[in-house]
């Protein structure tokens, strides 16, 4: 029981995360390909999956290696300041206090970007190798891929869940994808924040329970205290939220009054 | 070297966006290893320690960053 709970939750985690990695790998390469042709689009993108699988090759094999204490140590720090990092940026954006990922404006933004490089090098043939459109695709889907790696492994090394880990990103990878292929533009749609919020409680409190196995300590109710962390900082987090609009609230009408004075 | 730097910035980028957030939580994970291998902190009061330490920073960097954007 408390197995299939770790197995499904790193699942529904890894899918979760990789999700939003791949939206916004896909937000790119959709421009590229518009804007500069999509030959050199898909071959920048073939080229960052290929390095990406030899990252995986790597780190995979070498991570057997690793005492699984040193190992829960690693990844629960990592997990946490990646969770953190989220769920903070998730909070912020929630309050209003910055502003809201827009994928169709950075679809805008960089079909502007590669359209303006075109004047001047933008190949005559659209069957040609474009190395600025290769470069883009390739910058992209490797910085967004190499999170997918660390989400996967962050969530999946420690009780050889790689696996249910990978199975995760690889479903969330390729339903963007075919969603992709279908609509022919951006995944404007896709709740990014709601998802950021949800996936950074998780990887949080995935973070917390190895960081703590990792220094000896023995959770109550074993892996199902994972759910206990999560609901903790989804109270938590909320409660953040709801005082970061109050101090916005107060602020906008404290200027008001400054303002009409 | 400079796409060497950038990937290195690239990848510390990828779990830290606020330095003092980042060295917070570091300091009370640190704070909990130290306690705990030290054997001067029980069990259930470093759990506390871990999740109270690691919100709190989180609540404190949240709010005064609140404060600063919309004053």
């Amino acid at each position: 029981m408390i197995g299939s709970i770790h197995a499904w939750s790193t699942i529904a985690s890894a899918f979760l995360a990789s999700s939003v990695e791949a939206v916004e790998a896909l937000t790119v390469v959709l421009a590229v390909g518009v804007v500069r042709g999509w030959r050199s689009a898909l071959l920048g993108t073939v080229a960052a999956l290929a390095l990406l699988a030899g990252l995986v090759a790597v780190f995979g094999s070498a991570l057997g290696s690793v005492p699984v204490a040193l190992l829960q140590l690693v990844v629960g720090t990592l997990l946490l300041l990646f969770g953190i990092r989220w769920l903070r940026k998730a909070m912020l954006r929630s309050a209003g206090v910055i502003a809201l990922h827009d994928e169709a404006a950075i679809y805008q933004e960089a079909v502007l970007a590669l359209s303006g490089a075109s004047a001047s090098t933008l190949p005559n043939s659209r069957s040609k190798w474009d190395p600025i459109a290769i470069a883009t695709a390739f910058k992209a889907v490797t910085l967004e891929g190499v999170e997918v790696i660390v989400i996967v492994i962050g969530l999946g090394a420690v009780r050889g869940l790689l696996g249910a880990a990978s199975l995760g990103a690889l479903a969330a990878c390729l339903l963007v994808v075919a969603a992709g292929l279908v609509l022919h533009r951006p995944l404007a749609r896709v709740p990014e924040n709601s998802l950021k919020f949800v996936v950074g409680i998780l990887m949080t409190a995935f973070g917390l329970f190895w960081f703590g196995e990792g220094v000896g300590l023995q959770w109550p109710y074993a892996d199902a205290a994972i759910l206990g962390l999560m609901a903790i900082l989804a109270v938590a987090s909320w409660l953040g939220i709801t005082v970061a609009e109050h101090l916005g609230a107060t602020g906008k009408r404290a200027a008001i009054r400054g303002g009409s004075a | 070297m400079n796409a060497l730097t950038r990937a290195v910035r690239g990848l510390i980028g990828l779990f830290i966006d606020d330095g003092k957030l980042a060295l917070t939580v570091i300091g009370v994970l640190i704070l909990v290893g130290l306690l705990t291998h030290l054997g001067s902190l029980d069990g259930s009061l470093a759990m506390a320690l871990l999740v109270a330490g690691t919100i709190g920073a989180l609540l404190v960097n949240v709010i005064r960053t609140a404060s600063k954007v919309k004053r």
